[in-house]
């Protein structure tokens, strides 16, 4: 395969990757590392490098529109940001040294993991919370606009927690080079009990920032190869602009049940790759 | 503090330093992709029926690794250069989304925001400057 072959069809896959993400909400850069390594057999280094170069440009692409609807919580986010920068860079550094046939299982055991979390019902929505004190101390409470009541506010829970779940997930974006979104909203709609939609908003407000901070190390590590990362991150980017286009209601649920399958289905054969050492 | 004015005043602020951010990131992400694709097609041009190889890992060139060695590539107007010019943009524009942050929390007076925001620019910063020297 010439240059040229190549990089048109890593375009054409980050495309569809970056479509159906958008298209189902659970992101496209869970797919990208086991597409560009199982079937590009790209070095996972360099693929994790690409990833998250593409994570920053979807979640920059998509927080530029939700910020401006007024349900991300920006304090919320910059106050969490603290966590998941400092995560993200113990990441970075772990991804350096940790083999990379031990990246590949615990890339497979996230991917499985992310596909659950997806599947699971959500948890039924606890409403007038009493105010937590740290969280009013930190002016983390809010409101947002809720098409049925108008104004919706909200109270703030668990605030350790909550940062101790995003150090973790800025952890796992910068050993894997993924967003880690799952993992965000998990922290913010089930410990924190921030509602659903400022939870998913906030979280991909955050993602850009939390790559931006393992992508410095990835550069200096050399991670981040031009001739991959242009493709990938021009189809992602090209594949979630139409995705977010597209808003397709009835089709969505058997996308997403279908996406999810992809995605365990990956996930297990990272992992068989991963433990059988042929990464 | 922020404590003291009154919450619409305060949202206000917010969706005011919200709707900058929204242009901000959209204007990040537009120029780094144009810079990336017109790097892109370059590359593509002189290098297109090389044989693409990228199973083995050997890590970057120093020059790409750099932002200063970047800009070296990009004078030299090497394609793959400025591919990395348009990434360095990428990974800038949450940077600066930051930085600007520090000013709109500033404007409102909420200095332990001020606080929070400037901790997580300079990790930005030390990853983006300082991790690459250190080691």
């Amino acid at each position: 395969m010439n240059v040229l072959e190549f990089t048109a069809l890593v375009w054409l896959g980050s495309l569809v990757a970056g479509l159906l993400g958008s298209l189902t909400g659970l992101g496209g850069g869970v797919v990208l590392v086991p597409l560009l390594t199982l079937f590009f057999k790209v070095d996972i280094r360099y693929a994790i490098g690409a990833s998250l170069v593409s994570v920053i440009a979807t979640s920059s692409g998509a927080a530029a529109a939700y910020v401006k609807e007024g349900f991300s919580n920006i304090r919320i986010g910059m106050f969490l940001e603290i966590a998941t920068t400092l995560g993200a860079l113990m990441g970075a550094f772990l991804a350096t040294v940790v083999p990379i046939n031990a990246l590949a299982v615990i890339f497979g055991v996230v991917l499985v993991y992310s596909a659950y979390l997806s599947r699971k019902p959500r948890s039924k929505l606890e409403r007038q919370l009493p105010p937590d004190p740290l969280a009013t101390r930190l002016g983390l409470n809010g409101s947002f606009p809720d098409p049925e009541e108008g104004i919706r506010s909200y109270n703030v829970q668990h605030v350790p927690a909550g940062f101790t779940l995003m150090f973790g997930a800025g952890a796992l974006s910068g050993l894997l080079g993924i967003g880690s979104g799952a993992v965000k909203v998990l922290a913010m709609d089930q410990a924190m009990k921030i509602p659903f939609k400022v939870s998913t908003t906030t979280s991909n407000f955050m993602i850009g920032v939390t790559a931006a901070a393992s992508a410095g190390v990835y550069l200096s590590r050399g991670y981040i190869d031009p001739g991959l990362a242009m493709p990938v991150m021009l189809g992602v980017l090209a594949g979630s602009l139409v995705g977010s286009r597209i808003l397709i209601q009835a089709e969505t649920k058997w996308l997403r049940l279908v996406f999810s399958l992809v995605i365990v289905l990956l996930g297990l054969e990272m992992l068989y790759k991963g433990l059988a050492g042929r990464i | 503090m922020a404590a003291n004015r009154s919450w619409a005043d305060r949202n206000w602020t917010d969706q005011k330093m919200e709707d900058v951010i929204g242009n901000l990131l959209r204007a990040g992400v537009s120029l780094s992709a144009l810079v990336v694709f017109v790097g892109g097609c370059i590359y593509l041009a002189r290098h297109g029926h090389e044989p693409a190889d990228y199973r083995v890992f050997h890590g970057e060139p120093s020059d790409l690794r750099s932002v200063i060695g970047v800009l070296r590539q990009v004078f030299s107007r090497r394609g793959r250069g400025v591919i990395q010019l348009g990434l360095l943009l990428l990974i800038a524009t949450p940077v600066v989304r930051v930085a600007f942050s520090v000013w709109g929390f500033a404007e409102e007076q909420d200095r332990m925001y001020v606080a929070f925001t400037l901790i997580v620019l300079t990790i930005l910063l030390y990853s983006l400057l300082g991790a690459g020297s250190a080691l």
